[in-house]
């Protein structure tokens, strides 16, 4: 709707864009100061003296190590597979013209338009009729289920940009699929997918609705910092994991922002 | 469009005469490029969906404790006691509550967005918008229980400017109150729309990004009050965009059992219902029978949704 000549927005929406914006950020701030706070069981403000004490405190928790570790394991393993699932159903979907196309596209988001806690417990009474033990694999199963449309919706967008031509024309100089899909495909479609798995994995990381009931004893970093929650003492522990947890997520998300809005602008005709 | 692969290259190898196959055989490459994806939906998710329909229409006996596995509505008639419809309502009051404010919050930074801010402001905040999105929303609820805080920063700025009172009027109301700040329903609403509200803004904000400035201009050069054409050319052209935010802000509030633990009351919710019937009470079937309810109420919301265009801009 931006374009030359456009007016110059009021004081009014400029105050409340401004204060939408401190509303979303003012928060993350928050987590920041009492990470550093000297209190251990209480958030006055202003804080009464700062520390660094909870850093270590929370670095030598061995279940904290244990939480991350796992959580990067899933994130890892249901990346990988969703953008296989994710990939093919995208390649089925664009362009192809089928019955029960729509259905297709309706049960990829269905994961994600659903409550989260409809997947958790679906998925979680099937396990326990198929009396699997649950464990890793039963909570990448869980995080695969909402992952595949994220990677399926990166990679529609980019292949309904993409000359559906190139394909054809590759077929008609003689390469053999694999050689299109090597050649003239992944290109085009590599950045979409990197961000696609990016978002992926970052989303499986933080997952905890859907996780709570399909792990088993076992703890991811969002189960642990639940866990933690509670305690009566060294309430900024959970701080500092809570930093840790936006780090490990931050810079991947950035450049996954940075990769697709860059061919966005390029790429377009 | 249709172009023939030439006979020639086509027999040189194996692989050649793979993609041939799949080129002239279109049906059997798009099952197989399904086949895998529809296993792990089709069968799998929407089996599992399936069998959380049919265990609410099996019951807990009550002296084994066991599930029997034979049909009956009786654990669906127990919806009918009012201590557990009510938590089907105040749930969807609050999801809809939550909805609403997103929707008035997301407007005027997805607005300007659209339509004042330069593209280097407009990537910025776009980003901003969007990292939160993709960031663990534990942690981000986390800052509110600190926020909220009977020291904490609101009561001590409320303080200042002398507003305390305020917030103890809020907590002594009969809906919204609570017994403190961090435990009350008003917080709760607070923190799912702090929570939510990205969600929101991203459509919306494209939704706007479609709509002509010639539109405006026109409406302007008409005679009509900014407010009119606000009334009645951006917000129905808006409409597809909130609405679609707004199957994410109702969806994640309705089955989300996180957050009443941390900042609600003792009332409880459809989420945390559903995870202590399965979990401490091992009653599954009438676990199953809030996720049916929570299941029928989105599907109902969706096809309302689909009505309004919101698929489209999603």
């Amino acid at each position: 709707m931006s374009g030359p000549g456009a007016p110059r927005a009021g004081l009014g929406l400029k105050l409340a864009s401004g204060f939408v914006f401190l509303f979303l950020y003012f928060p993350l701030l928050i987590i920041v100061l009492y990470a550093f706070t000297t209190q251990s069981s209480a958030f006055t403000f202003p804080p009464p003296g700062f520390t660094t004490r909870w850093f270590s405190t929370a670095f030598a928790d061995e279940d904290m190590w244990e939480a991350v570790r796992l959580s990067l394991t899933v994130a890892a393993i249901s990346t990988v597979i969703a953008i296989v699932l994710g990939g093919l159903l995208a390649g089925a979907v664009y362009r192809a013209r089928f019955f029960g196309r729509n259905a297709v596209a309706f049960i990829v988001v269905l994961p994600i338009a659903l409550p989260g806690i409809v997947t958790g417990i679906a998925l979680r009474s099937t396990m326990s009729l198929g009396d699997v033990g649950f464990g890793l694999w039963t909570i990448v199963i869980g995080h695969v289920t909402f992952c595949i449309v994220i990677v399926y919706n990166n990679l529609v967008a980019r292949l309904r940009r993409m000359s559906p031509n190139v394909v054809e024309a590759s077929a008609d100089l003689g390469a053999s699929g694999m050689q299109t899909f090597r050649f003239i495909l992944l290109p085009n479609l590599a950045t979409a997918l990197l961000a696609g798995g990016i978002l992926a994995f970052a989303l499986s990381f933080d997952e905890i609705i859907v996780t709570t009931f399909t792990a088993g004893q076992q703890q991811t970093l969002p189960i642990y910092i639940f866990s933690i929650l509670f305690r009566p003492r060294a309430k900024p522990v959970t701080n500092v994991v809570a930093l840790l947890a936006i780090a490990i997520t931050f810079f991947p998300i950035m450049l996954a922002q940075i990769l697709t809005r860059d061919t966005a602008g390029t790429r377009s005709r | 469009m249709s172009v023939t692969t030439p006979e020639g290259s086509a027999s040189t190898s194996s692989l050649h005469r793979a993609s041939a196959f799949f080129y002239r055989h279109p049906v059997v490459k798009l099952l197989l490029l399904l086949l895998p994806g529809l296993l792990w939906l089709g069968v799998l998710y929407l089996g599992s969906l399936g069998s959380i329909v049919v265990y609410s229409f099996w019951s807990l006996e009550e002296f084994t404790g066991l599930i029997s596995k034979r049909f009956t509505t009786s654990t669906f008639a127990q919806l009918t006691d009012p201590a557990n419809y009510e938590i089907v309502i105040r749930t969807v009051g609050m999801a809809a509550a939550v909805s609403i404010a997103c929707a008035v919050l997301a407007f005027p930074i997805a607005y300007y967005m659209a339509r004042y801010a330069t593209p280097r402001t407009k990537t910025f905040l776009y980003i901003a918008v969007i990292m939160p999105l993709w960031s663990s929303y534990l942690v981000r609820a986390l800052a509110w229980r600190s926020i909220l805080a009977g020291e904490g920063v609101l009561m001590w700025t409320l303080e200042r400017l002398g507003l305390d009172g305020v917030a103890r009027a809020i907590l002594g109301a009969p809906i919204v109150g609570g017994p403190s700040l961090v435990q009350s329903k008003f917080s709760l609403f607070i923190v799912y729309v702090y929570l939510w509200l990205p969600f929101m803004i991203l459509p919306v904000q494209a939704a706007l990004e479609r709509v002509p400035v010639s539109f405006l201009e026109a409406s302007n050069d008409l005679g009509a009050h900014p407010w009119t054409t606000f009334r009645r050319i951006v917000l129905p052209l808006a409409k597809p965009g909130l609405v679609a935010g707004s199957i994410f802000t109702f969806s994640l509030t309705l089955g989300d059992f996180i957050l009443p633990q941390i900042f609600g009351t003792s009332e409880f919710y459809l989420g945390q219902m559903v995870y202590v019937q399965q979990g401490v009470a091992g009653n599954l079937p009438f676990a199953a029978v809030f996720t049916s309810v929570a299941m029928v109420v989105m599907i109902v919301y969706l096809s309302i949704a689909k009505r309004a265009g919101a698929f489209e801009a999603l």
